[in-house]
């Protein structure tokens, strides 16, 4: 019976994702309770009257046992409830779905850089597996890897925008453009176009330009890497020989037989890529003032901000978690094997 | 499959051709006219509400929308001047302060500001009892009597009543705090929710008859102000300031050198050195209230002796950190009140003489020095700070371990008294010699449950007399005199005291050379936007 198959292997896979999130809830929260810092002086400050302090000490709930304030932790998580953050003063929920669509847009936009650079540069390499273009393509993913991209990102500013004049500064939009299309989907380029503002599409566009290309550049590394080594496996097959035998000419055998064989994996390593561009974005936010979920989850916990801190955590964590879960269903659904 | 290679191809054309068509464009540089940019890390803000304002960086924004009773001069601390009180008078007992309303301001909103707004305003701050709250409430008013002790007697006329008698200076001084910015009352209690004396709606919106009127607030992203164009001192010149959340000081840098903003807040100076030279910047520096020093926990029995705590004062290279790490962020201070408040002693006996400190430590019974554990919290200066004073006190005997660790956490080291040496700074409250003399000079409790955790307290030092004579400057009604008892109290904790105080912090600021007119006083809630002008 593959219908009782699936459903099995479906409650399956719910179960361990359960399990997982129940884990990094663990994680997470006896990290913020690990860390020797008051979260009282956290959210009421160092000069605070002992009246208060007793009072927002027990508002907390920091004068219950640990075990009964993680139920009450995972209870208020359940609820859609992460607490408020004492550094805006909002629901943290709020913040997130404030900051995320940003961190969203850099990273999306990242990944089509990644994707467009990466998947060419990985055959290519295979292709002319070690000669000058595979050696070429191999330095330039060091480069992209292993040079800190705090100082890419600052270097790259003054090259373009300082010097060249190339690209706009810091931030999402030039500050004039600031507040001018209201927040819908939070992604600004796409508020832009559904408020007809060409202005403060391109503007936004130009913004994006720098930033994404240099986190993108990150994870062209990698993903060229991956499709270099899945390629260098497909063309050893027979079948590649078959096709050449047969007098099919090279590009189509490279373009279509050696890569249309090694979409599938593919997919896995541009979806575990997106997710590390998610949370890697970090670093080129603080650069690049673009206010997302890296520079939220960064300001939170430099200030100790543990409810903040934690939401954040738990955001990337699912995120991480079912795009891991996105990438083994695209999986099964796109090979015939694994079904 | 077979189209996944023409559509690569097609796609990375056009992101080629795009991103060649983006660099073509020029970048719009230069700022307009009429609207100041700013570049400044504000993620301190957690509200924008004057009966909570706290942070920096709000006591910043609140005086650029609120007005305020009465104002201290930034050029001449000692002299207060009204701002929304037209004059005032003090009683003969000094319990009373009747203040008279200048005639004609209006909120942003159109409604008239009277006596009433400003008693509002007040007793709504005490009645919150938010951080700032206890700037009033030190003068004996609750929430339950607030409504009599502060009260407009017509629409004119604002009677501010005390417990006791102090020190007229005092009381005017705490008068000048953001705390009494002057909310419109009206307009704030039609938004109020659940008897909240509209908290909520006032954290993210302005209700102020100040020169400018918040736009809007994205935290640690954007503030956004626009001129008030009927303020009643005159509107200000540009029509907006947009100040920008703007994390990394390199970044900040980039934008100002390049015209997209015409003011950074946050250089360090590796980046404002380097632009002394350039005629399109000015570097400003206005000293402010925050201290930076170092505690001895008395309940170490090594560091309590006095001897122990003078050598430490001679152990530390003043002169030198003031000309490298320091240069341009502070400038040697070593009594507890800084530049700019009533009484501030502008004497530093102490030099760096290892010599002398290796002698008193041979008179403590320490002929071959002492080791310590110094706690600092783990950023710039503070940490550079802690590694020059390990440098020099090594010369001088003392061998100093540092722990550095995140700011809240060695806070929490501090408030349970867990230290041996600890390295912080100290910010003002409000502009009265008393928010410093408080926590520096008394010690009213120095048991480990004590109510109130004063640095002296939170130090172990015992000092029953020193808290007396605190307490009796707070009550001086002469002004002359006052200030000489506070010049008395800071010699006393300069010579005996386990805190070795090092730098006043000084602010810099880079402007670009056509703004004119921004006033840096010697707090944040003295910086002044109103009578900017860009040529």
């Amino acid at each position: 019976m593959p219908g009782r198959r699936h459903a099995i292997r479906g409650a399956g896979l719910l179960v361990s994702v359960a399990l997982t999130v129940l884990g990094l809830l663990l994680v997470t929260f006896l990290i913020g309770r690990v860390v020797p810092i008051d979260p009282v002086i956290a959210v009421v400050g160092d000069r605070v009257s002992a009246d208060t302090y007793a009072r927002v000490r027990q508002e907390l709930g920091l004068d219950l046992p640990l075990w009964q304030q993680f139920l009450r932790y995972v209870g208020d998580v359940l609820q859609g409830d992460f607490g408020t953050s004492v550094l805006t003063s909002r629901p943290v929920l709020e913040d997130i779905l404030r900051v995320f669509p940003a961190t969203l847009e850099l990273a999306t936009a990242a990944l089509v850089v990644g994707v467009l650079l990466g998947i060419p540069a990985g055959v290519m390499a295979a292709v002319h597996r070690g000669r000058w273009p595979d050696h070429l393509i191999r330095v330039i993913g060091l480069i992209g890897h292993s040079i800190p991209i705090f100082w890419l990102g600052l270097m790259a500013l003054l090259v373009f925008y300082a010097r060249l004049d190339w690209a706009p500064g810091p931030g999402r939009v030039d500050v004039f453009y600031e507040g001018l299309v209201d927040p819908v989907t939070g992604i600004i380029t796409a508020d832009a176009l559904l408020a007809g503002e060409s202005d403060v599409f391109w503007n936004a566009l130009h913004h994006l330009v720098l930033p994404a290309g240099i986190l993108g550049l990150y994870s062209v590394a990698y993903i060229a890497r991956m499709t270099r080594s899945f390629m260098l496996d497909q063309l050893r097959q027979e079948y590649i020989t078959t096709a050449r035998v047969k007098g099919m000419s090279e590009a189509r055998v490279i373009w279509r037989h050696a890569l249309g064989n090694i979409a599938v994996p593919l997919t896995t390593v541009v979806a575990l890529s997106y997710a590390s561009l998610l949370e890697g974005s970090v670093l080129t936010e603080t650069v690049f003032a673009w206010p997302g979920l890296g520079l939220y989850i960064t300001n939170s916990l430099l200030s100790a901000d543990m409810n903040a801190v934690l939401g954040g955590t738990l955001v990337v964590g699912a995120v991480f978690i079912g795009l891991n879960l996105l990438s083994d269903l695209l999986y099964r659904l796109l090979d015939p094997r694994a079904r | 499959m077979n189209t996944l290679a023409r559509r690569l191809a097609g796609a990375a054309l056009l992101s080629a051709g795009l991103s060649f068509g983006l660099a073509a464009t020029p970048v719009l540089a230069d700022t307009p006219k009429d609207t100041l940019v700013m570049a400044w890390q504000f993620d301190d803000i957690v509200t924008l509400d004057p009966g909570e304002i706290f942070e920096l960086s709000g006591a910043e924004y609140g005086a650029q929308v609120y007005d305020r009773l009465i104002r201290f001069d930034v050029n001449d601390v000692s002299k207060i001047h009204g701002q929304v009180a037209e004059s005032w008078t003090v009683s003969d007992d000094g319990k009373t302060f009747t203040f008279t309303i200048r005639d004609g301001i209006t909120f942003h909103s159109g409604n008239p500001l009277t006596a009433e707004d400003v008693a509002y305003s007040l007793q709504r701050a005490v009645k919150m009892n938010k951080g700032p709250a206890f700037i009033l409430t030190q003068f004996g008013l609750t929430p339950e009597n607030v409504d009599q002790k502060v009260r407009a007697t017509n629409p004119r006329t604002l009677v501010f009543e005390t417990d006791k008698t102090y020190a007229p200076t005092f009381v005017l001084y705490c008068l000048t705090a953001d705390v009494s910015g002057v909310v419109d009352s009206k307009l704030v209690k039609s938004k109020e929710v659940n008897g909240d004396f509209g908290a909520a709606f006032l954290k993210a919106n302005s209700a102020g008859s100040g020169p400018f009127v918040l736009r809007q607030w994205k935290a640690s992203e954007l503030l956004s102000l626009e001129a008030n164009a009927n303020y009643w001192g005159g509107a200000p010149a540009v029509k907006r300031v947009l100040i920008r959340h703007i994390a990394e000081p390199a970044t900040q840098r980039l934008l100002l050198e390049k015209g997209d903003v015409d003011v950074a807040r946050n250089l360090k100076p590796e980046q404002f050195e380097p632009l002394r030279g350039n005629d399109k910047i000015r570097i400003v520096q206005a000293p402010k209230g925050t201290l930076y020093y170092f505690g001895l926990n008395q309940k170490n029995e090594v560091l309590a002796k006095p001897d122990v705590r003078k050598a430490f004062k001679y152990a530390v290279d003043y002169d030198g950190m003031a000309k490298t790490i320091m240069n341009g962020l502070g400038t040697v201070h070593q009594a507890f009140l800084p530049k700019g408040f009533l009484g501030a002693l502008e004497e530093n006996p102490y030099t760096y003489d290892p010599a002398k400190a290796k002698e008193l430590l041979k008179q403590a019974g320490y002929p071959d020095g002492i080791t310590v554990t110094m706690d600092v919290r783990n950023t710039s200066p503070s940490m550079d700070m802690a590694q020059a004073i390990q440098g020099s006190a090594a010369a001088a005997g003392i061998k100093i371990n540092l722990l550095p660790a995140d700011g809240k956490q060695v806070v929490t080291k501090y408030r349970a008294r867990n230290h041996e040496a600890l390295l912080y700074q100290w910010g003002a409250d409000y502009q009265d010699p008393n928010t410093n003399a408080d926590t520096f000079a008394a010690n009213p409790d120095n048991a480990d449950d004590a109510k109130a955790k004063p640095l002296s307290w939170r130090n172990a030092w015992d000092i029953p007399e020193l808290t007396k004579k605190t307490a009796a400057a707070v009550e001086e009604r002469d002004t002359a005199k006052r200030a000489a008892m506070y010049q008395e109290l800071q010699r006393e904790v300069l010579e005996t005291s386990p805190f070795v105080i090092m730098f006043q912090q000084t602010e810099v600021i880079a402007e670009r050379s056509n703004v004119e007119g921004l006033v840096w006083g010697p707090s944040f809630d003295s910086n002044y936007y109103w009578k900017v002008s860009k040529k």
